[in-house]
């Protein structure tokens, strides 16, 4: 299968490792991995802060792009940035965009829902050695219902221990620009997220989204936490470490 | 408490993030419900139904409420009930401060009703020396501490147990204790007494039924019988869009309305009003009037995106799900309308301008979604608020609010810098040189957090120098 790799503009300055585990992972599950320079951002920032002619600027050549790569699939190692692919049909309402906004919508998936319930695949030959949690992202969860899918994944990656956090789909206070207008809510959401963490040995809380690892790490590194941010992408390509 | 306004966001969150009792407090009780909601919202198999049912038959009343309201209006008058308009807070106040003095009424029981908070009803009947006495116990709570609600259906979610002795002490003289139930009698034996001396009840109501011009109050306390029954006079004020159609339709909103707000199957007492007493009755007022109130729900109406607003029944479960409220409580939105709900809904009452803060006050979770009983896409509307305030649009038939300037800036850069490879290129180099220099966004962000640094070999960098697997 021809997929198209949306790295997610996070993903690609601040995270390099994710967009590289995510193509190993593909390789490995028989998918040939195409990737663009154009492909930038999907417009998220601009869009959930109420800017939606800059966002259509911004998603406009990255929708024509990735239609003209006539691949089989777009893949996203992001929930978040996979749900702004459903809203680019609000950003691109009518003319010649709107039919290939529906059509790239269409055929873009969040990557643990891809590997899951596109190709059928829960073990994708990862290893990490213990025990890890959860962090559903909200957009991932209640925007593309993706709920069991990452947990499958995480369930077949030899060593590695699912213990579930009680709090695993409360938002960890991220917000896109909510993080940065209201610091000081973000970081309270985020802690009594993460009071809820198990107390067995967890060595790394697992998401989907780089948005969210981010926050979470960032506060993790900041009090001293041992326990570090790995996105589930890193986890299933087993490059542990290499962030 | 008083003083906070929806225009100062930033600074009442702040506030009630350092305030550790009311925390707790909120922690507690938010936990509580949600518990409780899940649970009874489990034992409905057909929940998913009945919330698409509840939502089909807003949007048939909104979108045709020219129809349901004079129909309405129509059989209320035909039980023997006065039907008066007010089109702002203004013009209701007024309307039931000349009924009560008209009347020599000297006190008034009131049951809890959000309608009459956003109209501050109690202030304008005590301007012209009318008592207003609030029979809801939590209600009763804030009037006696001199605050305001900071839940729609907890009034006093806010306060701890060992507050609300400490007020009952202070205000109503009774001996320390910290028993609930003595606390309880005490606030019971007050209230006896001003039910049975007042000239005059003002109730809410949760639905008004077009087909037969009654109107339906729930309640756990039996305070809203009283208000409704005991005094002679009975006035229920409510909004516009509180119609529905047909007696039938209640039984949707019945299993729904409970559920989501305190995790009931139903409320202790469902009181269907239909009119005055009528010849032979031995109980009820002699009169009852009804207020309809628009007070910007009109201005709702104009767009379908901001229309579903008006669907809301009041539950309280968005709140109780909200991470946000769940952090700063109901008085940090500065509205008496708090929490998700009031964050779209203040700004289209009040005016964008004077709440502009509250559309960005939430992280897009999407909780609020996906436990209201009447499926109002509130993310949708929160991201339509913020729409009109970045693009200056503002709202039909409402005001225009100023435009975050260095904001708009900061996208358009962003936007020249996203669009195509080699600008994307010169942004990451200026982001890597930022980034260090802590300012701005960067500042909010490591306050409390560390940044992870931007990568000096991108994504695009790898892949351009070829990905291997490894061996």
């Amino acid at each position: 299968m021809r997929v198209a790799l949306f790295p997610t503009c996070l993903v690609d300055q601040f995270w390099p490792s994710v967009g590289v585990a995510t193509v190993r992972v593909l390789r490995r599950v028989g998918c040939e991995v195409m990737f663009d320079e154009q492909l930038t951002c999907c417009g998220q920032p601009a869009f959930n802060t109420g800017y939606r002619e800059e966002a259509a600027r911004v998603a406009g050549p990255v929708v024509d792009r990735l239609d003209a790569m006539g691949v089989d699939a777009v893949v996203v190692p992001s929930g978040s940035c996979g749900a702004m692919f459903r809203h680019l049909t609000e950003v691109f309402p009518s003319g010649p965009r709107a039919d290939r906004a529906r059509a790239v919508a269409s055929m873009t998936h969040e990557l643990s829902s891809f590997l899951v319930d596109v190709l059928g695949r829960t073990d994708v030959g990862g290893r990490f050695d213990g025990r890890v949690t959860w962090h559903d992202g909200c957009h991932g969860l209640r925007e593309l219902s993706i709920h069991s899918a990452p947990r499958r994944l995480i369930a077949d990656v030899e060593g590695a221990e699912l213990v579930e956090m009680g709090s695993a789909d409360s938002c960890c206070g991220f917000g896109g620009t909510f993080s940065v207008k209201y610091p000081e809510i973000s970081v309270a959401m985020l802690d009594a997220k993460l009071e809820k963490l198990p107390n067995a040995d967890v060595r790394a809380v697992v998401s989907g989204d780089v948005s969210c690892l981010m926050q979470i790490g960032g506060r993790l590194s900041r009090l001293g936490s041992p326990v570090k941010a790995l996105h589930l992408a890193e986890l299933l390509a087993g490059s542990e470490g290499a962030s | 408490m008083n003083e906070m306004r929806p225009d100062t966001f930033d600074e009442n969150a702040k506030a009630a993030l350092q305030d550790e009792v009311l925390r707790g407090a909120l922690t507690k009780a938010t936990g509580l419900f949600g518990e409780r909601r899940t649970a009874a919202v489990e034992e409905v198999p057909d929940w998913e139904p009945l919330r698409e049912r509840a939502r089909q038959v807003k949007e048939e009343v909104l979108a045709h409420l020219d129809e349901y309201l004079p129909r309405f209006v129509m059989n209320a008058e035909r039980q023997g009930i006065v039907v008066h308009w007010a089109r702002d807070a203004k013009e209701a106040c007024q309307v039931v401060v000349d009924l009560a003095t008209a009347r020599g009424v000297k006190t008034v029981v009131k049951s809890k009703s959000m309608t009459t908070e956003e109209i501050h009803l109690n202030a304008a009947l005590e301007r012209e020396a009318v008592e207003p006495v609030e029979t809801d116990l939590g209600e009763w709570i804030i009037q006696l501490a001199g605050e305001t609600p900071s839940h729609i259906i907890v009034p006093a979610i806010h306060k701890t147990k060992r507050q609300v002795a400490e007020l009952f002490t202070e205000k109503i003289g009774i001996p320390a204790t910290d028993d609930e139930k003595e606390l309880t009698r005490c606030a019971r034996d007050v209230l006896r007494a001003r039910f049975a001396e007042a000239d005059m009840g003002i109730s809410g109501a949760n639905f008004a039924i077009a087909e037969t011009g009654s109107i339906l109050l729930l309640e756990n306390e039996g305070n809203i019988r009283l208000t409704t029954s005991l005094p002679r006079f009975h006035l229920a004020v409510l909004g516009i869009e509180k119609i529905i159609p047909t007696l039938a339709d209640l039984a949707a909103f019945l299993r729904l309305l409970p559920r989501s707000g305190t995790g009931q199957h139903l409320t202790s007492y469902q009181s269907i009003l239909s009119g005055p007493r009528r010849d032979g009755d031995t109980e009820g007022p002699e009169e009852v009037h009804v207020l309809l109130l628009d007070n910007g729900r009109s201005r709702m109406l104009r767009e379908r995106v901001t229309r579903q607003s008006l669907a809301c029944i009041r539950c309280g479960a968005c709140l109780n799900a909200c991470p946000v409220y769940q952090q700063v409580g109901g008085h940090a939105y500065g509205s008496v309308y708090p929490g998700p709900i009031g964050a779209i809904i203040t700004p289209q009452l009040s005016g964008l301008h004077k709440a502009a803060q509250l559309p960005y006050a939430s992280s897009l979770c999407g909780a609020c979604r996906q436990v209201c009983p009447v499926k109002i896409d509130i993310p949708e509307l929160l991201l339509h608020l913020r729409h009109r305030i970045a693009s200056g649009e503002g709202l039909p038939g409402s005001d225009v609010p100023g435009r975050p300037l260095l904001e708009r800036f900061g996208f358009k850069l962003w936007a020249w810098a996203m669009r195509g490879p080699r600008r994307y290129r010169i942004a990451n180099r200026l982001l890597r040189w930022l980034a260090p220099l802590r300012v701005g966004p960067v500042r909010a962000w490591t306050a409390a957090r560390d940044l992870r640094p931007p990568a000096k070999r991108t994504f695009r960098d790898a892949w351009r120098d070829g990905i291997e697997d490894p061996s």
